[in-house]
């Protein structure tokens, strides 16, 4: 924050750190943002919500991301939201345990490579259900 | 480092590069990235130590090459050899096969891409110029290429003034969708009296099958650096913002290492090449939402708040950023500005059609053989586009091609001969955009399609004003009855009432144009909306129906 002086006109990019730092940003932590940067709370909740990017729960310990932008969506996208909704949580949702959470993202701009997936950060290229499945295997999803 | 240190630095490194026996380029933007494409470039490096060719050849990672389906890509610049689906195990092969002039192992040889064909030949490369051919990490591979001896030449040989004067008659229209003329608006800002004006870099690519401006920025993050600056010398700016989508994180590490190199060097910061002009660039990143594309949606965000638009006029020319005179353009808008100032706002309008000037970025994804980045002259027609450089629809038959994201529409093939300009696509129906160009073929349900466009609007509609909050609910609705199998005829007419409703009474430019998918699937492809409603049927056999019986909500 000192980074940016303490300015109210730096909430997003404070935001972005603070993401960075402790995964997500729970209530606490937007009352302690505010109080810095002497903006009122309903403020930095009102950013918080209103940007998708920002999470304000605890993400899982692997995060799928599946891109349902046009390319991806026409090269079958869906299908892979279905099959991560079908063994794991509801797409916006992680699973009970913790393990995995499940995202949508409006494009990553990897039409290229559609359908394409970010799974803890990386991207996956021209994914089938099989190559989801194997993945889920692997770190052992029932 | 003045403008005379710049042109000995140039002359220098070229004089290097040209003392290589050969330079590898292995494609290291997002796209081969994400198909291994960083093993591949350390496989190589590792293989010229080992061979102790350090020195004669020298390995470097580029921007997109632009055939991003056969990634990762690796050119080897000797041979003039273009390999496609390399992995690390292809290195030896590929490092030795210079060596001995001999043709490189099979299996490689089958792998190489043929530099001569459509796709290859029949683009014209402005803004990815550099693209595919520096390193986009280091700053003395892109002055080689002739990097800020455009903004050295403006700041020497040109008044302000001039600069507009020059792009003003290059004909350079705003490459972010709307396409208004690129001179006019820089004139406003520069006629301001204010003392303090900022310049925006909009790099908030939002529309979804969208990746030019994001290829740009890794391929090439100097030149639109360089854009920037020239653009704030001739509007009188000493600040410079790019707003950036937080989703492009490599793209964000590029930029943020070239604006870091390019200060070192003064070439950016206080005193440019020695010159008593000052311009500064800072980064802003979005937090994924779509409407801060939108100039005004921008400028509330940068200012850290919610991206929602305001009321226009006044247009960000007269107040924008902190209430200050505001020049907002598209990455690849500023990426034209260099070549313009270098080679003349003649030779630039020399290129391109009577209202639409130089050359045009499209993403060309969906159901098409080569996906990827191509940069062709504005007036060349789908068809070429497609069928030529694309390679067409690997075995099945086009159905629509679609442009400019949720705002555009969707072209059917008896439009496949427009040529590609503002005016064109716009009297079709649909709008140039950003440069998104997604491939639909018969399996594709138009319906379906429009509905996918208006979820996507329905979700990222800021609720600011009613007609786009309430109004791309309602249209979701019946589009998603209507693919269901549940909407009957009157849903058709309550449809087609709110698109105009929609375009009318919105705030902004995402409700406006929110109902154009809708509009142009329901005049192109009006048998497919008429077989859902009344045959319950979807000739493309992509949506479900419910089981007869049991339609009846109650």
């Amino acid at each position: 924050m000192s980074r940016h002086g303490y300015s109210g006109a730096a909430l997003i990019e404070v935001l972005h750190t603070a993401q960075e730092l402790f995964g997500y940003l729970s209530p606490a932590l937007l009352k302690t943002i505010a109080h810095k940067l002497k903006l009122p709370p309903s403020r930095v909740l009102g950013v918080a919500t209103f940007y998708h990017f920002f999470s304000l729960k605890p993400k899982g310990e692997h995060t799928f991301v599946v891109c349902i932008g046009t390319a991806c969506y026409v090269a079958g996208g869906f299908g892979l939201v279905e099959k991560l909704e079908h063994r794991c949580a509801k797409a916006g949702h992680t699973t009970e345990d913790g393990k995995v959470s499940v995202e949508t993202a409006r494009c990553i701009g990897s039409c290229g490579l559609a359908p394409a997936v970010i799974y803890d950060g990386n991207v996956l290229a021209r994914v089938t259900p099989e190559a989801l499945n194997k993945e889920l295997d692997k770190i052992g999803v029932k | 480092m003045n403008a005379e240190d710049l042109r000995e630095k140039q002359s220098e490194e070229l004089a290097r590069q040209q003392g290589l026996e050969n330079r590898i380029y292995c494609c290291t933007a997002a796209g081969c990235i994400s198909c291994g494409s960083d093993g591949v470039r350390q496989a190589l490096a590792a293989e010229v130590d080992v061979k102790g060719l350090k020195g004669k050849v020298e390995v470097c990672g580029t921007g997109c090459m632009g055939l991003c389906s056969r990634g990762p890509l690796v050119l080897d610049s000797a041979k003039k050899k273009l390999y496609g689906n390399v992995t690390a195990a292809d290195a030896p092969a590929i490092v030795s096969g210079q060596n001995h002039a001999g043709v490189a192992p099979a299996t490689l040889a089958e792998r190489s891409i043929n530099l001569e064909s459509p796709f290859f030949t029949r683009q014209t490369k402005i803004v990815l110029g550099n693209s595919g051919r520096v390193d986009p990490e280091k700053l003395a591979d892109c002055i080689a290429a002739g990097g800020y001896q455009s903004l050295a030449k403006a700041l020497e040989d040109m008044q302000p003034r001039d600069v507009i004067e020059e792009v003003r008659k290059s004909g350079l229209r705003g490459r972010g969708g709307a396409g208004y003329p690129t001179g006019l608006k820089w004139g406003l800002v520069a006629k301001q009296p204010a003392q303090t004006k900022y310049v925006v870099c909009n790099a908030d690519e939002g529309d979804p099958g969208a990746f030019m401006d994001r290829s740009v920025l890794e391929g090439d993050p100097h030149r639109v650096l360089e854009g920037m600056a020239i653009a704030g010398y001739a509007v009188g700016a000493q600040q410079g913002y790019i707003y950036v989508r937080g989703e492009y994180g490599l793209a964000i590490q590029r930029l943020q290492n070239a604006i870091k190199q390019a200060e070192r060097e003064h070439l950016l910061g206080n005193r440019i090449l020695e010159q008593g002009f000052q311009f500064r660039i800072d980064l802003r990143i979005g937090a994924g939402a779509f409407v801060c594309g939108e100039e005004t949606a921008l400028i509330a965000s940068i200012e850290g708040k919610r991206g929602q638009p305001r009321q226009r006029p006044p247009y960000p020319p007269a107040s924008g950023l902190w209430g200050q005179p505001t020049l907002i353009n598209n990455v690849e808008t500023f990426a034209n500005i260099p070549p313009i100032v270098e080679k003349g706002g003649e030779w630039f309008a020399s290129i391109g059609t009577a209202s639409s000037k130089g050359t045009k970025v499209f993403a060309l994804a969906g159901k098409i053989a080569n996906t990827g980045l191509i940069e062709v002259p504005m007036g060349m027609t789908l068809r070429e586009i497609l069928f030529d450089i694309g390679g067409g629809i690997p075995g099945k038959k086009f159905k629509a091609a679609q442009t400019g994201g949720p705002s555009g529409g969707c072209i059917p093939e008896q439009f496949l001969d427009t040529p590609v300009d503002y005016e064109s696509l716009a009297k079709i129906g649909s709008i140039m955009g950003s440069g998104g160009l997604i491939v639909m073929d018969e399996t594709s349900c138009m319906v379906d399609v429009a509905r996918f466009f208006m979820e996507f609007c329905m979700d990222e509609s800021c609720g600011k004003c009613i007609p786009c909050r309430a109004g791309t609910v309602q249209m979701h609705d019946i589009l998603h009855r209507i693919t269901t199998g549940e909407a009957s005829p009157a849903d058709l007419e309550m449809l087609k009432n709110l698109c105009t409703l929609l375009r009318e009474t919105s705030l902004c430019g995402l409700g406006q144009t929110a109902p154009n998918p809708v509009v142009s699937t329901l005049k192109y492809f009006p048998e497919e909306y008429e077989a859902h409603i009344r045959e319950r049927r979807c000739p493309s056999g992509q949506c479900k129906f419910a089981p007869e019986g049991q339609e009846v909500h109650a």
